[in-house]
């Protein structure tokens, strides 16, 4: 099939293999986070971990939607679902998301009337089917779907629909790399830079990483050569000591971004002083909420929401999985007690979540290919020297 | 930066939470204690990662074999899903009520024995939505899928019941068309519907018709079968393209913008499968794919057989319009459902003479070996991906497409 077995061929993935295990150092260890939940899912799905040499290890990033999202969120969601005058709209990925007394799924099953959508023009359509009841939607999501929020509620208000609103939960990446990269526990060598999200907000947010941290930045496309051939493009800089950004996902992410998109998302909604992140703990500047202008289409100010903060279950190490401290099978109740079917933290419900992809895809030993054995080739100093 | 209250979330209380953290402290204590370790300046036993890795999954497949519990208060759509929650629910609740001898292997159909002749009975239910689709309706599903349940089990199918419940305000054009559907694929199948039962409700207490068929089928071959019987080195075999129905409801429903060629597969299988027996009668065992498609049965199949199952992305065929539309939609063609295909293990020498036999058959012109049964981890379903890397393929947990037959 077009534009998809082209980028998941396994004769040029032996071939990178090759060329990024010759260029790590003997004895040195690499640690790369991928920051977007999507990559952590495409790396457990297709199997890519097979084609790395031992000394890189990938740590999982913050960058999963709905693992981020506090329970005291949902808990606010849950309120406003219940009256009887809402119909709240959310996203599959949400369903399953477990607040203090449950998901929306076992919400629905005892009669509450959430309804899942694939766009939120869809809670729109509910809207105007409705006309007398509130339709919110539950808005969730990075950058990348911002604007389809905002459109949104740009059409409701051309169209004058008054009984549709948002409940908005939406978060910005930069805060959450920034409070990773200045969290003491966490020694990263670069990053995998998420890729749907830099086609709203392009290359540019990401240059402080390289200038003021030292730490490369590869943004990356979402099918496994995309990611194989950006691990190899950090492999370059690091070995030739270079802390750049780089856009290796250069056929959808323009390096300005998307300016219709980020004016969508200005007019419509400003930054919160501070939102709280399940396991970064509140983060400055970090999130986005509706513009008093469209105070009329905010959820939170519609209905007053009990903006309690809930405390995760204690047994739960979801912070420290986001973080990239724990790989996920090093959470006390990873697979026993919390599992995709009785979710006790957020990482184990969206495909996203790199718990998700463990449990669903790597719970197995990894067989290595042969091509990823051979590390050192091109270091220099070493007998041969390999690509540029 | 903090608000003023904090509560404490579940977790608490859920007793099934606090078993796994004492079984987690447990199991770390025991490998503490274990002797013979090289150990750090602290004097801690130090694991290299690989190996307490190794343990943790070790404890995951522990706690995967115990016995099932429902701890939803409620039924959600996911259990009727045809994956984990599914299967939970038939063992704790449907098994543990009627357990017999019969119904304990929960293979398509239950095989019995009248008056000392071999006889299978299966039943099923049809709430597909909508009722007309590309390639069939409600009525050839009710009478295939029976059908295909009993061949499966190695019957030849004969006679069937059909109960319909039918939502007031359902116009008779629309009965008719599905009953006329369910004459014409009786005839093709070689079946007879011998009784049958109507109910009406109000309309919004059902949508539109339902269907209830059940089917007997005298097993006259010197067949045993079943997935337990599956062994390593065993062939894995799949008789066409695969999620053909799942994805033409999907699109026929039209909450989505996506069109596609694709019509249901929805067909009579036992045809099939009396070739397939003739030319190998050593088969082990044969399933028909429809909810959780292909993926769930190949979980069945290494679950029963204690056996590892290794499978290859490239060798399973799925139609291009299939593909495009589930990389669109996110979804994996091994989960969704077909309504004319099955899957079949075989002694691995025999693989070839169930590949021709099955190819003999226009309903099995695409048939094609997809796997092996392993003796690698028990109960694990493998997959070589098409990129080159290994992952598992577990059961489904959510419900991407609810009421697919």
């Amino acid at each position: 099939m077009r534009f998809v077995d082209e980028y998941r061929d396994a004769d040029q993935a032996r071939a990178l293999a090759a060329k990024i295990a010759a260029l790590c150092e003997p004895g040195r260890t690499y640690k790369l986070m991928e920051v977007c939940g999507g990559h952590t899912h495409t790396i457990y799905k297709h199997g890519l971990e097979d084609y790395l040499p031992e000394s890189i290890t990938l740590v999982h990033g913050p960058g999963c939607p709905v693992c981020v999202i506090p329970m005291g969120r949902v808990d606010d969601a849950m309120h406003l679902a219940a009256r009887e005058d809402v119909i709240m709209t959310s996203f599959g990925d949400m369903m399953r998301v477990p607040g203090s007394n449950g998901s929306f799924f076992d919400a629905k099953a005892a009669g509450t009337d959430i309804r899942m959508v694939y766009s939120p023009l869809d809670s729109l359509k509910i809207a105007r089917q409705n006309p007398d009841r509130q339709v919110v939607f539950m808005a969730i999501g990075f950058e990348t779907t911002a604007p389809s929020t905002a459109m949104t509620m740009l059409r409701a208000a051309s169209e004058g629909l008054s009984n549709f609103s948002v409940f908005c939960n939406h978060v910005t990446i930069i805060p959450a790399i920034k409070a990773i990269l200045d969290s003491p526990d966490l020694r990263l060598d670069g990053f995998i830079g998420p890729g749907h999200v830099s086609t709203v907000i392009g290359c540019r947010p990401y240059e402080f990483i390289a200038r003021d941290y030292g730490k490369p930045v590869v943004v990356a496309g979402f099918e496994p050569l995309d990611i194989l051939q950006s691990i190899y493009m950090l492999m370059l800089q690091l070995s030739s000591g270079r802390s750049e950004v780089e856009n290796q996902y250069s056929r959808v992410v323009p390096w300005d971004g998307n300016l219709v998109a980020l004016r969508a998302i200005g007019e419509t909604m400003e930054l919160r002083p501070y939102f709280e992140w399940r396991g970064l703990g509140f983060i400055s500047h970090s999130a986005l909420k509706v513009r008093e202008k469209f105070a009329a289409m905010d959820a939170e100010r519609l209905f007053s929401v009990p903006g309690v903060r809930v405390a995760d279950p204690k047994a739960c190490q979801c912070g420290e999985v986001l973080k990239g401290v724990l790989k996920p099978w090093e959470c006390k109740v990873f697979g026993t007690a919390c599992t995709p079917e009785t979710p006790i933290g957020t990482c184990m419900v969206s495909p996203e979540g790199a718990c998700a992809a463990y449990y669903n895809f790597g719970r197995v030993e990894r067989h290595r290919v042969p091509e990823a054995a051979v590390v050192g080739n091109a270091v220099a100093g070493n007998a041969v020297v390999g690509n540029s | 930066m903090t608000t003023g209250d904090t509560r404490q979330g579940p977790g608490a209380g859920g007793g099934w939470i606090d078993e796994a953290l004492r079984e987690h402290d447990h199991a770390e204590a025991l490998e503490a204690a274990a002797p013979a370790r090289p150990e750090d300046p602290a004097g801690r036993p130090v694991l290299p990662v690989a190996d307490r890795e190794r343990q943790v999954l070790d404890r995951i497949d522990r706690a995967r074999r115990r016995r099932p519990r429902v701890r939803e208060e409620r039924i959600t759509m996911s259990h009727g899903a045809g994956g984990k929650a599914s299967r939970t629910l038939v063992e704790a609740v449907f098994l543990d009520a009627f357990r017999n001898p019969q119904l304990e292997p929960l293979e398509d159909a239950a095989e019995l024995s009248l008056s000392g002749v071999r006889t299978a009975l299966t039943t099923d239910s049809y709430v597909v939505s909508p009722l007309f689709f590309p390639g069939g309706n409600i009525g050839d599903l009710a009478v295939n899928g029976t059908v295909n349940d009993l061949s499966v089990a190695g019957a030849t199918p004969l006679y069937l019941s059909a109960g319909f419940i039918l939502e007031e305000g359902l116009p008779v054009a629309d009965l008719l068309r599905v009953t006329e559907a369910m004459r014409d694929a009786a005839a093709a199948a070689g079946v007879r519907v011998v009784t049958g039962d109507t109910k009406v409700v109000q309309r919004g207490k059902a949508d539109g018709c339902y269907i209830n068929t059940a089917g007997v089928g005298l097993v006259s071959r010197d067949v045993q079968l079943g997935v337990a019987r599956a062994q390593p080195g065993d062939a894995i075999i799949v008789s066409g393209p695969v999620g053909d129905h799942g994805i033409t409801i999907m699109l026929a429903r039209g909450e989505l913008d996506i069109e596609a060629d694709i019509v249901s597969d929805t067909a009579p299988l036992n045809g099939l499968v009396a070739r397939l027996l003739d030319a190998v009668p050593g088969v082990r065992a044969m399933r028909d794919a429809t909810r959780g498609g292909v993926a769930t049965i190949l979980n069945e199949i290494a679950a029963a057989a204690d056996a590892g199952v290794l499978v290859r992305e490239d060798d399973i065929p799925v139609r291009t319009e299939v593909r495009g539309a589930c990389e669109l939609l996110g979804i994996d063609p091994m989960y969704v459902a077909c309504e004319g295909r099955m899957v079949a293990v075989v002694p691995g020498d025999s693989a070839g003479d169930a590949i021709a036999a099955l190819r003999a058959d226009p309903l099995g012109a695409d048939a094609a070996v997809i796997g092996h049964v392993t003796d690698g981890p028990p109960g694990i379903v493998q997959l070589k991906t098409a990129f080159g890397g290994t992952r598992i393929v577990d059961l489904l947990v959510g419900d991407p497409l609810p009421r697919i037959c």
